[in-house]
């Protein structure tokens, strides 16, 4: 079971995360802090797809070698340097060998992201116009107003 | 086809494209115009020409064909495909029909419901809703499947949260909402990261053809499974996921509950559809018990305790909110059936359902408008007040109850066939049942407006005060559809089958319309 957990850390993390952001958007009636529980259990999923992308001993995803035949010895140096494994030839083509982690993941985690800061926006936007109108931002109380006016037909 | 002679060869070819980025441009342009009567027209305009796309597109794969178009050029697998066949173009239609129909029913509402200064951007959101909702259904990408989920979702948290003006429990419903809403997006994507995780592609079509080469995958494929169906589950208001439901539909502004009750949950159960018998296979082990014990299980409970909780509503919108969840229990009882009857049933349920629902939440708005009115105990004497309003609601409610020569009865009637085909006859109880107490929910509202006097304000009888035209045009049109479809339900049962025909390639040829 430890062995489990060591090898797949990142995974016991997003899960420990996911739990995380769950049970307080559950557990407590402040809205704020449904919403921070919101976006802690969205991050946990930004991590899930981050770790899945990575491949072992591969290097960052990034073409140097230009299309058009150009010569960029001086950037594919670089990479060279910043991964540890050997790479090709000083300048040669970046052949079958070498081991990229999937770019793939990122992009649509970039999306997520931008998806997840729309939605906490409008989140908070409507929490300040809760604490308007109704004077609070507690859960319960807000039910409860909203029980009595569904009896009462007034605020009470 | 005759049909489509009329159509310009650029709407056949671009179409799939067209559907989605016409509304989604002219929704971010809209949030500028200062105008709402410019805004309510662009809108207009917008919804009219997508809905002759999408009538376009459902003559074209009429016959089966399915067409895709390669976003951007760049050729599927790799890029985002849209896909249009006889399973989703009936849906686009639908949604964008809906669209135009509200929109019409919009101008006076959204006048009496929303502050000035915010009906401009309101039509840029519902704009904005639209495009997410067509992009739904027309992506064959699982991926842009997510990205129009949320476009869709999040416009709907504004649109609802606008109903504040009128109702403020409309914040505090439109909260909930964003709450169980992203939490059901964010399960469907976790379920999509597990998905990629196993066949390495985002193409739909990609998808299945390697879950078939794998007999179904690994435990990461069935976790998938599971993550999406809770995501969608939630989205569609699967029964014991649907609490984020009644408080929506009840306080938002009308013309929001009358467009999200006949398309948001549709185009939710279409990706359940798809999910589940396209992407992965029927024949799988855990995608066959799943279904059959999850979706059966919970559509039956959705259908008799949801109908139960409408008819203790003093409120005529909850009542209505909470039917159509129960209406979703029929539908996933179709789906879940695992059969090409039983999808077929469901499908058709799906789209009477929406007109039906779409007719009774206009005319609801309308008696609000006129009235100010939305308790049961209000209605008293509408049939004398507002006549033809209450004319179209009473069709409507017939035919969410079933009564023969209604659409209602005939999508009641192929399910209760398709079931009692896999000889599930204590299913056709259930149906019965929940019809009756339909009959008790619809009964309870209609007493109230038939069978009592108009009340007495300030010494007087109130007059008779009937819904502007722009209103009651919208609410008959539905309404007389309701009736047309119960009258010859040749074309829409024929639609039906083909969509099934789609999930089920294998199965025999379906029975045509009821009276054949």
């Amino acid at each position: 079971m430890p062995d489990l957990i060591f090898t797949h850390f990142n995974y016991a993390v997003v899960i420990v995360l996911m739990m995380v952001g769950l049970y307080t958007i559950f557990a407590t009636q402040n809205l704020i802090k449904k919403l921070v529980g919101l976006s802690v259990f969205q991050t946990s999923v930004f991590l899930l797809y981050i770790t899945i992308s990575k491949v072992e001993g591969g290097q960052p995803p990034i073409i140097v070698k230009s299309y058009g035949g150009g010569d960029h010895a001086s950037l594919t140096e670089t990479v060279q340097v910043a991964s540890a494994a050997p790479v090709g030839t000083h300048g040669g083509s970046y052949g079958p060998e070498v081991l990229y982690s999937n770019p793939l993941p990122h992009v649509l985690i970039l999306t997520a992201i931008v998806v997840g800061v729309a939605t906490l926006a409008i989140g908070l936007a409507l929490v300040v116009r809760i604490r308007e109108v109704y004077g609070t931002i507690e859960k319960d109380e807000i039910d409860k107003l909203d029980y009595r006016f569904n009896l009462e037909g007034t605020d009470g | 086809m005759d049909l489509l002679s009329f159509f310009p060869e650029w709407v056949l070819t671009h179409g799939a494209a067209l559907l989605v980025v016409l509304p989604l441009l002219l929704g971010a342009a809209l949030a500028v115009v200062p105008s709402e009567n410019a805004a309510w027209a662009i809108s207009l305009i917008v919804a009219i020409l997508c809905s002759l796309i999408a009538f376009a597109l459902c003559v074209q794969t009429f016959g089966g064909e399915s067409l895709t178009y390669a976003m951007g050029g760049w050729d599927p697998p790799h890029g985002i495909a849209y896909v249009i066949d006889s399973l989703s173009a009936p849906v686009l239609f639908l949604i964008s029909l809906m669209a135009v129909l509200c929109l019409l029913y919009a101008l006076p509402s959204v006048r009496a419901e929303v502050e000035p200064k915010k009906r401009a951007p309101f039509y840029a959101a519902f704009l904005t809703c639209l495009a997410g909702l067509l992009g739904m259904v027309t992506t064959g990408d699982a991926f842009n499947v997510f990205v129009f989920l949320e476009v869709s979702s999040i416009s709907t948290y504004v649109l609802v949260g606008m109903g504040a003006s009128r109702d403020r429990r409309a914040l505090n419903a439109s909260f909930n909402y964003l709450i169980l809403g992203s939490i059901g997006a964010t399960f469907f994507v976790v379920g999509l990261g597990f998905l990629y995780m196993e066949t390495g592609t985002l193409n739909m079509a990609d998808m299945a053809r390697i879950l078939r080469d794998l007999d179904g995958g690994s435990r990461v494929a069935q976790v998938a499974f599971a993550f999406i169906i809770i995501g969608l589950g939630l989205k569609l208001a699967m029964f014991p996921l649907h609490v984020w439901l009644p408080g929506a539909y009840a306080h938002s502004p009308s013309f929001v509950t009358a467009f999200l009750a006949s398309t948001a949950t549709k185009a939710a159960l279409y990706l359940l559809l798809r999910f589940t018998f396209t992407v992965y296979d029927f024949e799988f082990n855990y995608v066959n018990s799943s279904v059959m014990f999850l979706l059966v299980g919970f559509g039956i409970a959705g259908m008799v305790f949801a109908s139960l909780q409408a008819i203790f509503q003093t409120d005529a919108r909850r009542t209505l909110a909470f039917s159509s969840v129960a209406q979703v229990g029929y539908m996933l009882l179709g789906i879940g059936l695992g059969t090409a009857a039983g999808a077929a049933a469901g499908y058709l349920h799906l789209i009477n359902h929406a007109v039906i629902k779409g007719a009774l939440f206009i005319c609801l708005g309308a008696m609000w408008y006129r009235f100010g009115i939305t308790r049961i105990a209000d209605f008293r004497g509408l049939s004398k007040t507002m006549p033809w309003t209450m004319g179209a609601f009473t069709i409507s409610a017939l035919s969410l109850i079933g009564v023969p020569f209604t659409a209602g009865f005939v999508s009641k009637y192929k399910l209760a066939a398709a079931v009692a085909g896999e000889g599930w006859w204590w299913a056709v109880g259930v149906i019965v049942v929940s019809s009756i107490l339909a009959i008790i929910y619809m009964g309870n509202i209609l007493k109230e407006a038939y069978f009592r006097e108009p009340p007495i304000v300030n010494g007087e009888v109130v007059a008779r005060n009937e819904a502007p035209l722009m209103m009651l045009i919208p609410m008959w049109a539905l309404a007389l559809a309701s009736i047309s479809i119960g009258l010859n339900s040749d074309v829409i049962v024929a639609t039906a089958n083909n969509a099934a025909e789609l999930l089920f390639p294998l199965a025999d040829a379906l029975p045509g319309g009821i009276f054949q």
